[in-house]
């Protein structure tokens, strides 16, 4: 696997998130949908998500804290979409691994920030950090740490839309 | 754990909103936790091919994780997480996923826990987890 980390050759201009519409990328996940996430901005490598307060995201009902695997799903999703930003072209991808560190509860009432950063894009994997707060990221709820793997499905459904059967 | 702190914790999990929003449930045999994520069309996370959210199967070992824990500890009342690391091995497909956990440490501030979410072959887990727990007994980090 030595060479998937090698440096990406291309000289493109990474023009992914110039080529589509990132609320309506997000509004076609049915869960990004479920949980009622938005896109408050995209550029290139980076992302940031905005999720409204919601009761019926609570994990601990005596305190109104958010549940951890909403942080989670945040995360993840902005972390998908700023390496998504990143790319010369639409690609496929799938989560390697996704790591999370809890800091301190989510307040309750309070709208969550997500922001990503994909800080280096190889030809096969994107890296990608993320912060999650309630406004300032000096204060984080969670950060993470993910990896992507590129075009894991494309060269299958390719092939499958050429010999339909 | 006794049958009184199985009730409390079946009432604390029964009264989770976000468990209920995904469709997530447990069940107790002897002192091993199986959870289950019921399959849900506001779980997938890709609807092309289609797949379950990717932080959803992370919501799933992170309970089955947790549930387990305080299984072991004989314990009412749940750890809190310090850090999760999920491995992704497959795409979740669109049916129903359990997960099972297994302590891996237990100290006196901190556990240690693995956990695995399968669909039909346990042998062959969509992902796995591991994570960091503190332990309710342990103020110090509040």
């Amino acid at each position: 696997m030595t060479d998937t980390n090698a440096p990406s050759e291309g000289e493109r201009p990474p023009l992914a998130y110039l080529q589509f519409d990132p609320q309506g990328w997000l509004d076609a996940i049915p869960h990004g949908r479920a949980l009622g996430i938005r896109c408050t901005g995209i550029e290139e490598g980076r992302a940031r998500l905005e999720m409204p307060y919601r009761a019926d995201l609570v994990g601990d009902p005596e305190t109104g804290v958010l549940h951890g695997g909403v942080i989670t799903t945040l995360l993840d999703t902005v972390s998908g979409l700023a390496a998504l930003s990143a790319l010369d072209r639409l690609r496929s991808m799938a989560t390697l691994d996704l790591r999370i560190d809890y800091m301190r509860p989510a307040s309750p009432e309070e709208t969550v920030f997500a922001e990503a950063h994909c800080y280096r894009l190889t030809r096969s994997v994107a890296f990608v950090r993320g912060l999650a707060h309630h406004g300032d990221p000096e204060a984080p709820i969670a950060a993470s740490s993910a990896s992507f793997m590129l075009d894991t499905g494309s060269a299958r459904k390719a092939r499958a839309g050429e010999t339909p059967s | 754990m006794t049958e009184a702190a199985a009730r409390e914790l079946s009432a604390r999990l029964g009264s989770i909103p976000y468990a209920q929003f995904l469709g997530l449930s447990w069940r107790l045999e002897g002192q091993h936790v199986t959870a289950m994520l019921a399959y849900r069309e506001s779980n997938v996370g890709n609807p092309l091919l289609p797949a379950l959210h990717g932080g959803v199967i992370g919501a799933l070992l992170e309970f089955s994780a947790i549930v387990q824990l305080a299984v072991d500890l004989g314990e009412g009342h749940l750890p809190k997480p310090i850090n999760l690391t999920v491995e992704y091995r497959r795409s979740g497909r669109p049916v129903d996923t359990f997960s099972t956990a297994t302590v891996t440490k237990l100290g006196r501030r901190v556990a240690n826990v693995s956990a695995l979410a399968w669909q039909d072959d346990k042998s062959r887990p969509i992902a796995v987890a591991h994570g960091h727990f503190l332990l309710a007994t342990d103020s110090s980090a509040d």
